[in-house]
């Protein structure tokens, strides 16, 4: 029986009717054609899934969309102000803190959130908080880099 | 995942109902293992009641000497909470421990319990401090709650809405983690209760989560690392899988257990 939910996706309400078993992941993707949210391991290992629910980073591969039933959600699409980038999408493009980019919508998610509720970040610190992103190709250096910098600027090292 | 059906009540009672209703219904909290499980087709429950909106059933309190965590509770919570913080670092300190911090930002108290994982943390800071659980029909000691791999006392049906902690003299926490599933390969909870008894639960090392008698003897007489470190613990029973054998574990217990005595006396100054 498909349940009717209502979700503010990136500042739009929006209203479906979903089957249980759907996973936000695939509400974001297959109904809302937001493809930026990847998926990577579909299992709540690597973090490619990222969005934030009412301002929380989750993984959206383990969250069913009826879960987020009035909830505000933020994709990486919702970053962007027109051609402005979000200040975390500019800190990763100056630092080159991607390669083939599959992980970086979900690094850069979660480092939104890392970025609004951490203070006295230094690099084992970030390190640590991005645990739960992982990037097949490795390039965690100039990731950490973006994140400390941004860090850095806002007084949150 | 196979279809099931999705019911969110709005209380303890309605949910206890709903799950008293159907026989194939389980209870949904943070989702970080059920949802795993249910795509793996290891658990296909029929209807899901989620527990997400239920008033009440998260929250922390400082009641006299305990602190009441409801079930609910993210770990995300317990990590951040100033009270647990102040009352019992060490929970807090392994809350926040816990996965990654998408999974602290979902996952449960109640849910961690109730699965009763042989790896996951939270079991060791229930036994170590001698908690209570409180379900929606009674109230039950850490000791008689975990009965084995993945089983607890729980009924079928029934729900976990809350755990007292009593706040002890001292705490700590030392995780040995698995790298790559972030869980504990061995983790050792040292506690001194109020009354000052020296109470050691250990993690991840056997099928369920159990206190170590020969440590906590040793402590009794002599609360230092050393002690500790040099009391033995049998590898009998532990578990043994590609990332460590039984002896390797119960290794670790002791070794652990110094790192935590030794945390608890570097705080005491
Ligand atoms: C990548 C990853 C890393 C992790 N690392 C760790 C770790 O290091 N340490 C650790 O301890 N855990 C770890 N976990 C597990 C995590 O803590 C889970 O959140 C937890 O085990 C389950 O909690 P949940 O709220 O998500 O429960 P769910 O997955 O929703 O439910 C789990 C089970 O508990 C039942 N249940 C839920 N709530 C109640 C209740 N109130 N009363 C009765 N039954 C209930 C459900 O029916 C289900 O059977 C990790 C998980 C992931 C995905
Ligand atoms: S796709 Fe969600 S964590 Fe990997
Ligand atoms: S840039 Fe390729 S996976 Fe991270």
């Amino acid at each position: 029986m498909n349940v009717p939910i209502s979700i503010k996706v990136n500042g739009v309400e929006r209203q479906a009717e979903v089957e249980p078993r759907t996973l936000l992941a695939s509400l974001l993707r297959e109904t809302l054609c937001l493809t930026g949210t990847h998926i990577g391991c579909d299992t709540a290992q690597c973090g490619c899934c990222t969005v934030l629910v009412d301002g929380d980073a989750v993984k959206s591969c383990t969250m069913l969309a009826v879960q987020a039933d009035g909830c505000s959600v933020t994709t990486i699409e919702g970053l962007a102000q027109g051609e402005e980038l979000h200040p975390v999408q500019k800190s990763f493009h100056d630092c080159h803190a991607l390669q083939c980019g599959y992980c970086t919508p979900g690094f850069i998610m979660s480092s939104v959130e890392l970025l609004e509720k951490y203070r006295d970040l230094d690099e084992g610190r970030v390190r640590e908080l991005l645990e739960g992103n992982l990037c097949r190709c490795t390039g965690y250096n100039n990731i950490v880099q973006a994140v400390l910098s941004l860090a850095a600027e806002r007084g949150r090292t | 995942m196979y279809e099931f059906e999705y019911r969110r009540p709005a209380s303890v009672p309605e949910a206890v109902e709903m799950l008293r209703d159907r026989e194939g219904a389980k209870a949904l909290a943070g989702g970080m293992s059920l949802l795993s499980a249910m795509k793996l087709r290891l658990a296909s429950p029929d209807v899901l009641v989620d527990l997400g909106r239920i008033e009440g059933m998260s929250g922390i309190r400082l009641e006299g000497a305990e602190v009441r965590i409801g079930a609910m509770t993210r770990h995300a919570q317990v990590a951040a909470s100033a009270e647990v913080g102040k009352a019992i670092p060490a929970l807090a300190d392994l809350a926040g421990r816990i996965g990654d911090r998408q999974v602290r930002n979902r996952g449960t108290l109640g849910g961690s319990l109730a699965n009763s994982d042989p790896a996951a943390c939270y079991p060791a800071a229930v036994l170590g401090l001698d908690a209570r659980i409180e379900t929606d029909r009674r109230s039950i000691a850490a000791e008689a709650f975990f009965i084995d791999l993945f089983e607890t006392a729980l009924q079928s049906g029934e729900l976990i809405t809350a755990v007292r902690f009593p706040v002890p003299r001292s705490a700590a926490y030392v995780k040995f983690h698995q790298p790559a599933s972030r869980f504990a390969l061995v983790g050792v909870f040292v506690a001194v209760t109020g009354s000052g008894e020296v109470r050691v639960a250990v993690t991840g090392a056997g099928p369920v989560v159990f206190r170590a008698a020969s440590i906590e003897s040793a402590l009794a007489r002599e609360f230092s690392a050393a002690a500790a470190g040099a009391a033995a613990v049998s590898a009998q029973g532990l578990n043994s899988d590609m990332h460590g054998d039984a002896d390797y574990r119960a290794h670790l217990i002791p070794v652990l257990a110094a790192r935590a005595v030794a945390q608890i006396l570097e705080r005491q100054g």
